[in-house]
């Protein structure tokens, strides 16, 4: 079996590990690195759960091969907590119970993040067009929703002044 | 003494039930920090992947394990022969329902394949990776059978048997009836019937089903970490299958990635892992991929469903008769059997009215298919449908408005405590109440008024009601009476440690729903202390009561209510030492806020932290005959009724595309009735989300399969799920109706959306279509469906 050595950063951290070609990003960030907040789901990219952000872009964790990312940046939603990057949206996801099992959040929650960003002014119907790559089975997603639109309105706010 | 919890005393401080607190997982979860089943890594662990069948109906004629074993990190390949060695089969069957006959399980089967998906060996490596290495190795010589697919032929001679020993596919019948059906629809003025399908669909569990088993051969000690609902029931499935002492297996199961009844169940797969650990004596993990999860978790509600309603010139109805018929694959699913959701139909459809004669049949047969069981809201959505269905069709033949003929059929709500047709006890309902509140929230006259208008420019709207009970609180009548061992008692410990902070260990479990969240408002408030102070263990056999876990919406009903006693006993403990060391009576003590108050000024009299600091370091300084028993467990099971029901009613606008046969959900409305609401943030939730559920089984969720029993969903491309994008808005309202069986008053809520939905959806297209004399009752209504309502494109078979 073909490997291949990688370097890259995780989460600001320098890594260089030996992988497998074959091995997806969702399974070298887990089994190789231990950062189990990013989630296998589907394991064919409709559902969302394994998103992270390579090179400040959200992608599906398991439709990109780890051998991909020698020099790339990757950050994970362990490494976007840490920042602080995200803490007013995971309040507002905490305040709305906008996350039940858990399972989809960290995928959720680097979507939403990723929107913010791009689309600060967001409509609902734009929030919940963009959150439709990411599947959850609890909420019924109006909690999402509104944790989002509160989030953004709520920076505006904070912009404007 | 029994204390109703009175709203109107919540007032104080630590008055946490009734108030929308975040849940204490949270924050954990949004950070990526909680431990699923796949997040545990343990010394030695190996990884299993399954060799499936790929035909619906097989005999297994060998098994060729030679190239899989020669793969490097591929450790062991294990046949059915290999684990019914240490492992005994199970038969799903409850002596209450009489004459159910079902085929013993093995963990692998050991001469036929039987469903597509079926896992037949099992190939053990390093990784996952290479074990499904392994499982593409592994040579099954099948001789491939006829498959016996369509439920509707299977008790037809020419249909292929599927266990010999059972003599035909038949697993169940029951016939439910009261009155003179036959009578009634002689002199209805009316008569309606349709036949209603709901699809075969399945629950999709964002973190797919998940087990990790360790044995210990020196301690002869087996742990499982297990993403399950019910612990203490795997613990004993564990046992009695293995041959184990019940007290050698322990069952943990820590965050779960959504359940909604999918992990109530005991299956081959995961038996099989469990066995493999004790066999090689070291952990042994499987995780399932999403290919597997859809040919192997259970599916639901495969019905078809003959139903008739007879009304009288008034509008009353007086006959319900439905013939239900639905297929479960080719075993009942152990140990609640595939035979109970039909038992909900047939104790349900009605359920909402008040009418004289009722007459239920129901079928169930075996076919090769993956088998199906209890899925949120069991029974429910099915039962609505048609119940819902028939009532639209009766109020359209009368010339009636859908709302003015339930108002006149619904039971009032002065009218209980009632048994309904069906047979089932009601303690006490709000139909009517529940209506009006809808009525409060939805302005119908203006959504009639935008509908004819719309229609005007070609524009079809509709709006769907569906008025539904929801059984809860389920007692010993659902699986207990039937030989089960599935606890329907569940217990709560209450414990004040020396800094004055409490811990509560239930027996009910946390799915997301918010178990700890409710179990701590409740324990705060009983014992008296701030919410943080409270922390809350579930999930573990060795360290919380014994319970049934999560299932039939009973974790805030029977668990809230062990919690509150539990609590209230801790509270009075503590107060017996405090009056010792105050010298005061204990009836005129309290703790409010972590501090031991006198209770008519709630002037503070001393922290909680100085009496467990003087009961659990200078016990010698109370007196010595004083009990100093600072935790107390007490257990709650329902008595009086066998179930408490809930009710509610749903409602549906949305908009059809005649041209496409897409629709468009506009908005949902729900009315709930749980009872005492602990934390409505948390309930409102559970509604929405159940609520969407039920629109995916209403519009877009299907286990397709072809004629030869070729289950044709590979991906979450084929099975649609909701996404946001296509969900509405849905409010929600409330009526409170407190169970008096406890002192709660809760019910449960999980399970009402997923009840209603579908019914409302249905109405709603139909509805929107009834200007075109068009009609949709088989679920899912896809646009292909709509179209061919419409007479705009062909019947397909």
């Amino acid at each position: 079996m073909t490997t291949n050595t990688i370097s890259l950063s995780v989460n600001g951290e320098r890594v260089t590990r030996t992988v497998p070609g074959r091995q997806h990003l969702i399974d070298f960030l887990r089994l190789d690195l231990g950062l189990m907040g990013s989630h296998a789901g589907c394991e064919h990219g409709v559902c969302g759960a394994c998103t992270v952000r390579v090179d400040g872009q959200i992608v599906r964790g398991c439709l990109v091969l780890a051998a991909s990312l020698d020099g790339r940046t990757v950050e994970t939603i362990e490494g976007i907590s840490d920042t602080g990057e995200i803490r007013d949206l995971q309040d507002a996801f905490i305040a709305r119970n906008a996350a039940q099992c858990g399972y989809c959040t960290p995928g959720m929650l680097m979507t939403a993040a990723a929107l913010l960003q791009s689309n600060p002014v967001a409509t609902r119907t734009e929030i919940r067009e963009h959150i439709s790559g990411n599947y959850c089975r609890c909420t019924g997603y109006q909690a999402i929703v509104d944790a989002i639109e509160t989030t953004a309105k709520a920076r505006a706010a904070k912009s404007s002044t | 003494m029994s204390i109703f919890i009175d709203p109107a005393s919540l007032d104080r401080p630590n008055s946490y039930i009734g108030k929308s607190v975040a849940r204490p997982n949270l924050p954990k979860l949004v950070e990526g920090r909680g431990q699923y089943v796949d997040d545990h890594v343990l010394p030695r662990m190996v990884h299993v992947a399954f060799v499936r069948s790929p035909h619906a109906h097989a005999a297994i004629k060998s098994i060729d394990a030679t190239e899989a074993i020669k793969i490097p990190g591929v450790l062991r390949v294990f046949t059915g022969q290999d684990l019914a060695a240490i492992c005994d089969p199970w038969v799903a069957v409850l002596v209450h329902l009489k004459g159910m006959k079902s085929a013993p399980q093995y963990p692998l089967p050991l001469t036929h394949a039987t469903w597509h998906g079926e896992a037949v060996a099992a190939v053990i490596a390093e990784t996952r990776a290479l074990a499904e290495d392994g499982a593409a190795k592994v040579l099954v010589d099948y001789e491939p059978l006829p498959a016996a697919t369509d439920m509707e032929t299977a008790l037809a001679s020419a249909t292929p048997v599927i266990h010999a020993s059972l003599g035909d596919n038949l697993c169940f019948q029951r016939v439910n009836e009261s009155g003179d059906v036959a009578a009634a629809f002689k002199a209805a003025h009316k008569v309606v019937e349709a036949t209603f399908h709901t699809a075969r669909h399945t629950g999709v569990t964002l973190e797919p089903r998940s087990i990790l088993a360790d044995y210990n051969k020196a301690s002869k000690k087996l742990v499982v970490h297990h993403s399950t609902q019910a612990p203490h029931m795997m613990q004993s499935v564990f046992a009695t299958q293995l041959r184990m002492p019940e007290g050698d297996v322990r069952v943990i199961c820590g965050d779960v990635g959504g359940s909604y009844g999918i992990k109530v169940h005991v299956y081959p797969d995961e038996v099989a892992t469990v066995a493999i650990a004790k066999l090689m004596g070291r952990p042994v993990k499987f995780i399932a991929d999403r290919l597997e999860s859809f040919g192997s978790d259970i599916h639901a509600r495969d019905h078809r469903i003959h139903g008739k309603m007879a009304v009288d010139a008034d509008g009353k109805i007086t006959a319900i008769e439905i013939d239900d018929l639905t297929g479960i694959g080719p075993y009942s699913v152990y140990p609640r059997t595939s035979a109970v959701e039909v038992n909900q139909v047939v104790n349900l459809v009605g359920g909402p009215y008040d009418f004289p004669n009722y007459r239920a049949k129901t079928t169930v047969v075996f076919q090769n298919k993956t088998p199906t069981c209890q899925y949120r809201a069991v029974g429910h959505p099915i039962a609505t449908t048609v119940t819902e269905g028939l009532v639209d069709l009766a109020a359209e033949a009368l010339g009636m408005d859908p709302i003015a003929f339930r108002l006149k059929n619904l039971m009032r709500d002065n009218s209980y405590p009632r048994t309904s047709p069906a047979g089932m006890k009601f303690e006490g309902l709000s139909h009517v109440k529940s209506l009006g509140r809808l009525m409060e929230m939805i302005d119908y006259p203006k959504l009639r008024a935008e509908q004819e208008q719309m229609r005007l420019r070609g524009i079809y709207r509709g709006i769907g009601f569906a008025s539904f009970i929801e059984l809860t609180n389920p007692s010993p009548f659902m699986y207990g009476i039937g030989g089960a061992r599935i606890s329907a008692q569940d217990g709560c410990t209450v414990r004040i440690d020396p800094d004055g902070s409490v811990v509560a260990a239930t027996g009910v479990t946390e799915q997301g729903q918010g178990t700890e969240g409710i179990i701590r408002q409740i324990v705060a408030e009983a014992v008296g202390v701030p919410l943080h102070a409270v922390r809350v263990v579930t999930g573990d056999t060795e360290t919380t009561p014994y319970g049934g876990g999560t299932w039939a919406c009973r974790g805030a009903g029977i668990g809230g209510e062990a919690a509150l006693q539990a609590g209230r006993a801790t509270r009075d403990a503590a107060l017996k030492v405090a009056s010792a060391m105050l010298q005061a009576d204990a009836q005129s003590l309290d703790i409010i806020d972590g501090q031991i108050v006198d209770k008519s000024t709630r002037a503070v009299r001393m922290p909680l932290a100085e009496l467990t600091r003087i009961v659990y370091y200078r016990g010698d300084t109370l007196p010595p005959d004083l009990p100093r028993e600072l935790m107390q467990t007490r257990h709650f099971i329902t008595k009086q009724y066998p179930f408490a029901f809930t009710n509610g009613i749903q409602a549906s606008w949305l908009e059809v595309d005649t041209d496409t046969g897409l629709i468009k959900l506009l908005k949902h409305w729900v009315v709930e009735d749980c009872g005492r609401i602990i934390n409505p943030l948390l309930v409102d939730e559970q509604v929405r989300g159940g609520v969407v559920q039920g629109i995916g089984g209403a519009l877009y969720e299907h286990c397709a399969y072809s004629p030869e029993g070729q289950l044709l969903v590979g991906s979450m491309a084929d099975y649609l799920v909701p996404m946001a994008a296509e969900m509405p808005d849905i409010d929600v309202g409330h009526v409170e109706t407190p169970t008096r069986e406890g002192d709660l008053g809760a019910k449960g809520a999980g399970e009402a959306g997923t009840a209603g939905a579908p019914a409302a959806i249905m109405n709603a297209i139909n509805d929107a279509l009834r200007p075109l004399k068009a009609r949709v009752l088989a679920q899912p209504f896809t646009p292909e469906r709509v179209l061919q309502a419409l007479g705009k494109v062909p019947q397909s078979g």
